[in-house]
């Protein structure tokens, strides 16, 4: 068609097919045609909720964040009162689901990893009882076990002034667990700066024996000198303050406990029913991991003469932990997602004082998009530190 | 669960296209019944019995409307609601109204988009504390753990007294009353509070009723009232007629007993109330047996405290507050002509 075609003319139209075949305008103009057709809806379902919410008067935006919440909440990692705002008290509520999710996540991994492998344990009485564990707690919805623990804290245990003491400073009542923590002195500081440059320290260690090894072929004890310097700093630290040794006992004042610290029947309840709960599943995760792992690997292990913890550490474990991690992310996620059921049993997290937040504004619409951008958030950071862990397993692999 | 009830609701409100102003009335008699929230939790006030059928003053201040628009006091469902949950429900059309001990407040009246009608229970919010800590007064509280439902102006409440007294408190809040009040009775709490008749109906199913006390403060007004959506004023009307009646039919002498005597009555008064003396039904917009059917069928004011609430239920409440103005409480009437 055109006589004198332009260099940057595309092949289709020298071609001379129309504007409306040419297959990659087509697919562009689809591909917009269904973007305003998203936002065609989205708009009328803004525009109709803003309209709606306008005839019944119900206030709109975001502004009740400021203003003051006059409700308490149980417990707080940061300070909090009834004259705070409301993002202070949602802020609150978030500690608290990561104070959670990061405690439980810690403890389900550990309790996961040891019960998984016990399933595998050459002993049939370990083996059964892991198997029954597993069985009996994936069965059971997780918001049965929350009310049984729950109840469990405030019905067995006795009231704080009968309290029992297992140990010296250590008080379980019905209001939780009290235990005695060493009093503030200046010199924790130090000592917290020299644990870091023990961990520090362990890491370049480490390196340096890995080299050294690779030149030399000597084994250097990495594992026991890493704990002389991880524990030793502090411990010297410590000891060149004089050994501060003073402890904040709880004592019974009025109502309750004042001093030491305390871990609520809330808390308490929460954590045990995820971590017991998830464990199970992770477990079975583990499980799977490990029987991934062809015997032959093992035997081929045994046969050029690694020890029993080598053959776990340097064989086992770098293949299996691939087959792990990804379902192991979903239930590091769905802990998370769970302990939104804290609202049951009455521990302050995220959604519990979004709720109460919802409630006293009546403002839903702000309350749950906030719920959902907030576990948006947890979901999203937790699943990239995992798929950057992924990674990094994978290419050590190959 | 709760959560998804309540994402529910929501998308109930980001996908109503037509506005509930001016329609709930023509809504229920298309449907053929009224839609109610209650508690379902509260004994003397609203909860189901061991039959299943629903009790309680909330509930028969339910059951006036339905007889006043339909002629027919059973023509009613309820929901049972938490608190977290009834504004939501009522804001977003799922119900028509909310008969559930809710306080009437400035915030709720404007920023919520409710509108209140007439009080069917003046409370004051209290402190159930057990008998053996030997409490006398609130201010005796300093440092207690405090039970307490979320999202009520009774959580507000507390957390101001707390402030204004420089005392400490620290809160349990669980959404459930039957939990909440479980949790007190293991002694999770020191002391329950909440509105003072919901104390007498929470100490009423106490394992031993006798071992809990009500302390004689009262740290609060709680003008319990029904409560429908912001700008359906035809609506509002009938429900706030619907408790009026039973209070004027109280204050003029008509019983659930008497009321069929009482349609030969020459008192003025009473006829236009009954409807002999034709005009209020047609000013609603309902059968002019409206008020009568409401007498018939529920009872007056005083019959229906005394039936759920009053002296000879486990809850044992005075009138206190309640008894009509001529005795010397809040219950009063503007006048039916």
């Amino acid at each position: 068609m055109q006589k004198g075609a332009s260099s940057n003319a595309t092949p289709d139209t020298e071609q001379g097919i129309s504007f409306f075949n040419d297959r990659k305008i087509r697919a562009v103009a689809y591909q917009i045609a269904a973007l305003f057709m998203v936002g065609l809806l989205g708009y009328y379902l803004f525009s109709n909720t803003v309209a709606n919410l306008q005839r019944q008067a119900i206030a709109t935006g975001f502004g009740f964040l400021n203003k003051q919440a006059s409700f308490e909440i149980g417990e707080s990692l940061i300070h909090y009162s009834a004259a705070d705002t409301y993002v202070r008290a949602l802020l609150v509520g978030v500690l608290n689901t990561l104070k959670v999710a990061f405690v439980g996540i810690v403890l389900t991994v550990v309790l996961g990893t040891f019960l998984g492998i016990a399933r595998l344990s050459t002993n049939w009485l370990v083996a059964k009882l892991a198997a029954v564990y597993i069985e009996v707690m994936q069965d059971i919805p997780i918001l049965l076990q929350l009310f049984f623990w729950y109840s469990f804290f405030y019905d067995i245990l006795p009231a704080p002034r009968e309290a029992i003491e297992p140990f010296a400073g250590v008080f379980m009542s019905n209001r939780g667990l009290v235990f005695a923590v060493p009093q503030w002195h200046p010199v924790y500081t130090y000592i917290a700066a020299a644990g870091l440059a023990g961990c520090i320290g362990a890491y370049v260690l480490r390196k340096w024996a890995r080299k050294r090894q690779e030149r030399t072929g000597q084994i250097f004890p990495v594992f026991i000198f890493s704990l002389g310097i991880i524990i030793g700093l502090p411990f010297v630290t410590w000891l060149s303050a004089g050994a501060p040794h003073k402890m904040s006992v709880p004592q019974l004042v009025g109502f309750n406990f004042q001093g030491g610290l305390n871990m609520s029947p809330e808390f308490g309840a929460l954590l045990l029913g995820l971590v017991l709960y998830t464990a199970a599943f992770v477990a079975e995760i583990v499980r799977a991991g490990i029987q991934a792992i062809s015997k032959g690997q093992t035997e081929a292990a045994m046969a050029i003469g690694l020890k029993r913890g080598q053959i776990l550490n340097l064989v086992i474990l770098p293949q299996a932990l691939r087959v792990i991690i990804p379902p192991l992310t979903s239930q590091m996620l769905n802990l998370t997602k769970n302990s939104s059921l804290a609202v049951a049993i009455g521990f302050p997290d995220f959604v519990s004082v979004a709720s109460t937040t919802i409630n006293q504004t009546g403002q839903a619409i702000e309350g749950i998009s906030l719920i959902m951008l907030v576990y948006l958030c947890f979901s999203l950071l937790t699943s990239l530190f995992m798929n950057w862990y992924n990674k990094k397993m994978a290419l050590i692999e190959r | 669960m709760k959560l998804m009830k309540l994402l529910l609701i929501i998308t109930i409100v980001l996908l109503s296209g037509v506005g509930f102003a001016g329609q709930t009335v023509d809504n229920v008699k298309a449907k053929g019944f009224v839609q109610a929230g209650a508690n379902g939790d509260l004994f003397g006030f609203g909860k189901p019995d061991e039959k299943g059928i629903w009790r309680g003053l909330d509930v028969d201040t339910g059951r006036a409307i339905a007889a006043a628009v339909f002629g027919d006091a059973s023509k009613i469902k309820f929901i049972p609601l938490t608190a977290v949950q009834r504004f939501t429900a009522l804001q977003s059309g799922e119900i028509d109204v909310l008969c559930r001990n809710a306080t009437q407040t400035l915030g709720r009246d404007s920023e919520l988009g409710l509108d209140f009608a007439q009080v069917n229970y003046y409370d004051g919010q209290g402190f159930l504390v057990p008998k053996k800590m030997k409490l006398k007064n609130a201010k005796q509280l300093d440092g207690a753990t405090v039970c307490v439902l979320p999202g009520t102006t009774t959580e507000l409440n507390v957390a101001d007294y707390f402030r204004v007294n420089k005392m400490k408190m620290k809160p349990v809040v669980i959404e459930n009353n039957a939990e909440l009040a479980k949790a007190f009775f293991a002694g999770r709490c020191d002391v329950l509070t909440s509105d003072a008749s919901q104390l007498a109906g929470i100490r009423a199913v106490a394992p031993k009723p006798d071992d809990y006390v009500i302390l004689p403060d009262i740290i609060s007004k709680e003008p319990l009232a029904p409560a429908v959506r912001h700008g359906d004023n035809q609506w509002k009307d009938i429900v706030n007629y619907s408790v009026l009646a039973m209070i004027e039919a109280e204050e003029l002498g008509i019983t659930s007993k008497n009321v069929d005597e009482m349609l030969k009555s020459a008192n003025p008064a009473v006829q236009r109330f009954l409807g002999v003396a034709p005009g209020n039904g047609k000013a609603l917009g309902l059968n002019e047996k409206w008020a009568y059917n409401i007498i018939k069928q529920v009872g007056n004011y005083g019959e229906v405290f005394e039936r759920n609430v009053g002296k000879n239920t486990p809850l044992k409440l005075e009138r206190g507050l309640n008894a009509l103005w001529k005795n010397g409480g809040l219950m009063y009437s503007p006048p039916f002509r």
